[in-house]
């Protein structure tokens, strides 16, 4: 029993905090979705679901069933194991990012001193999952996809990187404990707003989502990188989308929106969660507004945007925080 | 013809050329209908087109040549099934011209009111999926919800919602009673007040506009040796418009203007047709204004015995110049009945317009001119 005893915290801790994150992962999917093609149809004079539970709060779930029963069909040329793995790859880093997590001031599975790091390297395995599975597939839209999606990740991950760290400049620490901390009277937004606005923009790049969704561009690439993919690989990449949008949100509202600052509540150490989420729901709206209200940019457009504007503008930004924290 | 292959594939690789051929169709979400590009592609680069056609052909020309020609009507509407009613249009008037029946001005009156509507429907749905192949998923479903008043109301006329057979030989199939002219009016109103919509948002969105402006853009010279007709045409700054080059029916009693383009991109194109809206809208008010009472269909003998000789016949359909070229050897069956589409002119032009471009702008053009694959290939 003494060597249970002796065991770190982290060794019960994690295990315990992973399965309550792939819930929440599957919980969040299952939410996203049915929000999204409900604000989808509502922002386009339809109803959306309808049909299965009160106003098709159960469609999502009856579409996951439906999913996992399907066949996943592998084309005759393709390569057959990358081919498998590369769903995985696209779902098991989304879920990483969760364990450093601060969801409330007693909600966070372990605070490491590199927090934000740890994040961004996990989010950016994602784009090797996109390339894998383009490649694999055999196809070439699939690969026109995939090489869309490597240049356009490499291409803002720059200015992500950036923006979060003229954050860290401010607060001087890369722990998201530390920095939600800083933010007790004022959020860090109202100090960065510039790196904020940045942050958001690429982080839509980065997920992949529309306006920016040229991976998986439809009417140009049929569905891009996941276009031969059935079944319930098809949904791991949709559910790695969902989740990276959830975590690209949470950072946001960690290092940008106060994290679980808000007014006081009941158990606060707790209940304070109840902020974080209405704030991570709430700029996941935008991202669903934007999906359905702008066209999509062009491939060249898309680089332009972040290589002449976005990087220079979040290193200027850099510069300037970083001399007037020295000052 | 020869088609690039497998083979044809292989030796561009081994040319160490870096490019590959891109099968693209025909079953493809934005070659609308069943056209199929082959594209030779270096990277995301088009530097070569090959649109392949045929996969929808059924034979109506064929068809033309072995029954009276009065049961052909029906034939017409599937040609273009997006914009029918011109296609009823002109094959009766070719009749009319040629046997000489007079129709009477009220079933005149009912025509052009049915394809102006007709003709709004078109490029409502053009509208719509032209934003879709741009990646705004919402825009067409506000463009079908106004659509689908028109079909309401042409349905309520002609009794189907999209391959009309409501023209007939010596005048309409049916009379319009208030009801219509009641609707049809609402509707004008209800159009006119959507346009700020699409305004908003479409128009002013610095994305869209950054994806069509001097994109694809067809110089007058193109147009011209192509034969592009239509809007297409109209957007590269040529103003030829059937209604107005060589009024039929009674167009001429009209007021109404032609709009032109300046550069021939994507952005003029959607300038031309929202604003060819705009007019169809105008012609519209004055039909109902001015329809007079009266018959809506002159005495038509069953066998209609069609002098021998040859005719042709032309209107304005919502994507360019229709032409229909009639021979009789003096039967009630024509010897040959030719129809000049205008998609096939514009589709020609789309290789030389969009080789060198990208891939996404190869389907924003594709998009802005409108193709209906089936009336090519009929």
């Amino acid at each position: 029993m003494d060597f249970i005893a002796n065991l770190p915290p982290h060794f019960f801790r994690i295990p315990i905090a992973l399965t309550l994150v792939i819930s929440l992962v599957f919980i969040n999917a299952l939410i996203m979705v049915y929000l999204e093609r409900k604000i989808a149809g509502h922002m386009q004079f339809r109803l959306g679901p309808m049909e299965v539970g009160w106003h098709g709060v159960l469609q999502t779930a009856i579409d996951a069933v439906k999913l996992m029963s399907k066949q996943l069909i592998v084309p005759e040329k393709a390569h057959t194991k990358l081919f498998r793995i590369a769903p995985l790859l696209a779902f098991t880093p989304a879920v990483l990012p969760f364990v450093v997590m601060p969801f409330a001031p007693k909600l966070q599975a372990v605070d490491i001193n590199i927090g934000i790091i740890f994040i961004l390297a996990m989010a950016s395995l994602n784009v090797m999952a996109i390339f894998v599975a383009g490649w694999a597939s055999n196809n070439k839209y699939g690969l026109l996809g995939s090489m869309r999606s490597v240049s356009q990740n490499i291409a803002y991950e720059i200015p992500v990187l950036f923006s979060l760290l003229s954050a860290v400049f401010v607060v001087g620490s890369f722990s998201l404990g530390d920095i939600v901390g800083y933010q007790s009277k004022i959020w860090l937004f109202m100090i960065q707003p510039i790196a904020f606005l940045i942050y958001f923009v690429s982080s839509v790049a980065e997920t992949n989502r529309a306006p920016f969704d040229l991976p998986e561009a439809e009417s140009e690439l049929t569905a891009g990188f996941h276009t031969e993919y059935s079944g319930m690989a098809f949904a791991l990449f949709f559910l790695g989308e969902y989740t990276e949008m959830f975590v690209v949100s949470s950072i946001a509202t960690a290092v940008f929106l106060g994290g679980w600052h808000g007014f006081p509540l009941p158990f606060f150490e707790y209940s304070s969660v109840v902020w974080f989420l209405l704030k991570t729901y709430f700029l996941m709206f935008l991202m669903i507004w934007f999906r359905w209200t702008f066209p999509r940019v062009r491939f060249d457009q898309l680089l332009n945007f972040s290589w002449k504007y976005l990087i220079p503008f979040s290193l200027v930004n850099l510069l300037i925080t970083a001399v007037v924290v020295k000052l | 013809m020869t088609f690039k292959n497998e083979t044809e594939s292989e030796n561009l690789e081994k040319s160490g050329q870096h490019k590959f051929l891109l099968n693209m169709g025909p079953q493809h979400p934005s070659t609308h209908g069943v056209l199929r590009l082959v594209l030779e592609m270096d990277g995301e680069y088009v530097t070569g087109i090959d649109p392949v056609i045929g996969y929808g052909h059924r034979m109506h020309e064929k068809i033309a040549e072995v029954r009276p020609a009065q049961s052909f009507l029906p034939n017409t509407a599937r040609m273009d099934y997006v914009c029918a009613l011109p296609y009823n249009h002109g094959y009766v008037s070719l009749l009319e011209q040629m046997t000489g029946i007079e129709v009477p001005e009220r079933a005149e009156y009912i025509r052009v009111i049915t394809v102006e509507l007709n003709r709004l429907a078109s490029h409502l749905l053009w509208l719509g999926t032209f934003l879709l192949d741009l990646g705004a998923f919402t825009p067409i479903l506000y463009c079908f919800d106004d659509r689908e008043q028109i079909l309401d109301i042409l349905e309520s006329v002609t009794g189907s919602r999209l391959t009309y057979s409501f023209h007939r030989v010596g005048g309409v199939y049916k009379d319009i009673d208030d009801n219509f002219i009641e609707k049809s009016r609402a509707f004008i109103k209800r159009l006119e007040k959507r346009f700020s919509v699409y305004d908003k948002l479409v128009t002013g969105n610095i994305i869209f506009r950054k994806r069509t402006e001097g994109v694809g853009i067809v110089t007058s010279d193109i147009a011209r040796r192509y034969g592009i007709t239509g809007p297409n045409l109209r957007g590269s700054g040529i103003s030829y418009d059937v209604r107005k080059a060589f009024p039929y029916s009674i167009y001429s009693k009209f007021d109404f203007e032609v709009p032109v383009g300046k550069n021939g991109d994507c952005l003029d194109r959607y300038y031309v047709r929202i604003n060819e809206m705009k007019q169809s809208l105008r012609i519209l008010s004055q039909a109902l204004d001015m329809i007079p009472e009266g018959d809506i269909r002159a005495k038509v003998p069953k066998k209609l015995k069609i002098p021998k000789g040859q005719s042709s016949f032309s209107v304005e359909a919502a994507r360019g110049e229709l032409c229909y070229y009639m021979v009789s050897d003096g039967t009630d069956v024509p010897y040959r009945l030719k129809a000049r589409v205008p998609s096939y002119g514009n589709l020609s032009a789309l290789a030389e317009i969009c080789e060198g471009m990208l891939l996404a702008d190869l389907v924003a053009v594709m998009g802005s001119f409108d193709l209906v694959i089936p009336e090519i290939d009929r």
